[in-house]
């Protein structure tokens, strides 16, 4: 028993899950209308499209790569969707199966660019998102769509779960079964911790790297309908300009740049971190202009005392090696 | 930066030469680009685009952008990246702008003048330094991944300006100041010549002075540097320090051209520093990149800018276009490598020979 909690207190995702239900009890204790099940509702609505994307995003990092694109992605199928069925009409399914249609491909275009052009794909992301960006903002010239069908905006929430909320439960559950049941699933965590191995054990690289991306635009095209079901509106560039926030919480959560580590639980635990942070401060009538001063002191906390953990750990295994 | 798979066979390089320019391919592929793109635009804007005014528009447009594009570079080299650069200029800004507004008055006298504007300049020039010896210290000793730091001083950054401005702008600068943004200075616009300087000073660093070889070093093998008994731990602060004072040149830059400063000034060109970087030839894995193949590529940026604003076309799809130039340079240079893979490689028959006339022992 003591050798399990020893382990599990050096494990991230218990540490970040302690420092989670810390907060939880301080702002509990400080404003009355925290801990409340209305508040926590509103709590997990607002944050529910940062986590479809955070779940996409979370396999693109497992397998080693980085992914800057998919906010343009998701704004470039919210878009498209909203034009076919403001034009022809439609359902739910047709919603989600055009929008999944157009992200998988937009994102499997950074996987074969990143494949073929031997490149990084930070650069190449970047350059997919500049591209995808600009043609949308080209072509839309800025302007709003407002007329979406009423089926589409009208509340669907079920049970008092809000919609957003299911759909994000079911992405989130729907990643961790890809990531712990299935064969692809567990072939990208060899991907990322050594793609020369994972090469060599005749894993399917291009092939890999191409669901990954794929998964990243498909989540983040389905994060795009459910925003705009939330807004009740498409605005070409509501979306874009948060991939980084985005890719703080996936990272406060324990996933690692360089590929092989990350977990679902994780993810969760680093944008509930962050949401009881903004959503604590605001119900203390903290000034919201303060959210990215204690963000980037958090970020900065979080990933300098991970690396420092590792860095003790790692010294400590050399010494017992000698 | 993340590890990234390319399939065999092992990813070749180039020869780089450090001896003279043109022998470098990036150099010579730029170059070509920008004829090309000139070329283009003067046959279908023969009147407007061979002129002076044009001339002028890019002069005026590359400064703020090229100074950015040298903080971003630096980190570059050693292996790493920083986010933080458009948040660092807009905070110095902020710092010079706030002592600037409100030490002086309409009826201050110019010699008080002159010494505000020097206090300011430190002011901002220490906002700097602090900002990049605190990212600097972290990607050091603590050995964080340097997009993790860059990404949580730009949130800590960008969230100061934002919490100290409550998101206003602060306007209204001596004109000395303005001199730097819109003066010109026997013709030639001063905050141009500002550019000039910082890329010569960084060329001269990174190429000859012993920081900036450890600064290469530590971008092609870190490790292999440190056991080579360089102090790797402090050329990486130094190379954030370097690069967070770039963005102070920036900012003063950026604050004469607007004649204000903001928390969200420039931030589009964020990730324009890195495209501009990568395509001028910088090595996104570190060790290798030239200062000219950084002007080059910030040149024919903005000739495809300018020349797609006289043809009346949308900023958006200039945009666009740079994207696709930067996936178009990547894909030359591979052509390029494997080109110069197939050519130097000798045939069979060639090697046969080589044994045949040098007998190993």
């Amino acid at each position: 028993m003591r050798d399990f909690l020893g382990r599990a207190v050096h494990r991230h995702d218990v540490q970040i899950g302690a420092i989670v239900l810390l907060m939880l009890a301080f702002f509990g204790m400080l404003s009355p209308g925290f801990l409340t099940l209305g508040n926590f509702a509103d709590l997990l609505e607002t944050y529910s499209v940062m986590a479809i994307m955070a779940a996409g995003l979370l396999v693109v990092l497992i397998s080693g790569g980085i992914d800057i694109s998919f906010e343009a992605i998701a704004a470039v199928s919210q878009f498209l969707v909203a034009t076919i069925l403001v034009r022809f009409g439609g359902n739910w399914f047709v919603a989600f199966s055009l929008a999944g249609l157009f992200g998988a491909s937009l994102g499997a275009v950074n996987a074969l660019l990143i494949y073929y052009l031997r490149a990084i794909s930070v650069i190449v992301t970047i350059s997919t998102m500049t591209f995808y960006f600009s043609i949308l903002m080209f072509v839309t010239q800025g302007r709003s769509i407002y007329n979406l069908p009423n089926w589409f905006t009208s509340d669907l929430s079920f049970l008092s779960v809000p919609f957003p909320v299911m759909v994000a439960a079911v992405a989130l559950v729907l990643t961790l079964f890809i990531l712990s049941r299935l064969t692809i699933g567990r072939q990208i965590y060899g991907l990322g911790g050594n793609p020369e191995a994972a090469k060599r054990m005749g894993c399917n690289i291009v092939g890999l790297q191409c669901f990954a991306y794929g998964y990243s635009g498909f989540m983040a095209a389905i994060a795009g309908i459910v925003q705009a079901h939330r807004v009740e509106e498409v605005v070409p560039y509501a979306l874009i300009g948060r991939e980084l926030d985005v890719l703080a919480a996936v990272v406060l959560g324990g996933a690692s740049l360089a590929g092989g580590i990350g977990t679902v639980s994780g993810t969760v635990l680093g944008i509930l971190l962050l949401a009881v942070l903004q959503n604590g401060l605001t119900l203390l009538g903290v000034s919201s202009y303060s959210f990215g001063l204690v963000t980037g002191v958090v970020i900065l906390a979080s990933v300098s005392a991970t690396a420092y953990t590792a860095k003790r750990q790692r010294k400590r295994s050399i010494r017992h090696a000698i | 930066m993340p590890s990234d798979i390319a399939p065999s066979p092992a990813k070749v390089s180039a020869p780089r030469s450090t001896s003279f320019p043109l022998s470098d391919p990036t150099i010579t592929m730029l170059g070509g680009l920008i004829v090309v793109a000139a070329a283009i635009f003067s046959a279908l804007a023969p009147s407007r685009f061979l002129s002076g005014d044009t001339l002028r528009a890019i002069a005026f447009q590359m400064p703020e952008l090229g100074i950015l594009s040298l903080a971003m570079m630096v980190p570059l080299m050693s292996g790493g990246l920083n986010l933080a650069i458009i948040a660092t200029a807009n905070l110095c800004a902020l710092v010079m702008a706030a002592i600037l507004t409100h030490l002086i008055q309409p009826s201050t006298p110019p010699l008080i003048i002159a010494a505000v504007i020097v206090l300011a300049l430190l002011a901002g020039l220490v906002t700097a330094l602090g900002i990049g010896s605190l990212t600097g210290a972290i990607v050091a000793f603590f050995g964080v991944h340097p997009i993790l730091v860059t990404l949580g001083t730009m949130t800590l950054v960008k969230g100061t300006s934002v919490l100290a401005t409550s998101g206003t702008v602060i306007g209204g600068f001596p004109p000395a100041i303005l001199f730097l943004g819109n003066g010109s200075f026997f013709g030639i616009p001063v905050s141009l010549m500002l550019l000039i300087l910082c890329a010569a000073v960084v060329a001269v660093i990174l190429s000859h002075a012993p920081f900036g070889v450890s600064v290469r070093l530590i971008g092609s093998n870190e490790r292999a540097t440190r056991y080579s008994g360089v102090a790797t731990e402090w050329v990486l602060v130094g190379v954030y320090v370097l690069s967070s004072l770039l963005c102070w040149v920036a900012a003063l830059v950026m604050m004469a051209r607007f004649n204000s400063a903001s928390a969200g000034y420039a931030e589009s060109y964020l990730l324009v520093t890195i495209l501009a970087a990568v395509l001028g030839g910088v090595d996104p894995f570190g060790g290798f990149g030239r200062v000219l193949g950084l002007l080059l590529s910030l040149l024919l940026l903005q000739v495809i800018s300018t020349g797609f604003n006289l043809l009346g076309f949308s900023p958006y799809l200039t945009a666009a276009i740079w994207g696709i130039t930067m996936i178009l340079a990547i894909l030359i240079a591979l052509l390029r490598d494997q080109w110069l893979v197939r050519f130097l490689r000798p045939s069979p028959a060639e090697s046969a020979a080589l044994q045949t006339r040098n007998p190993e022992p």
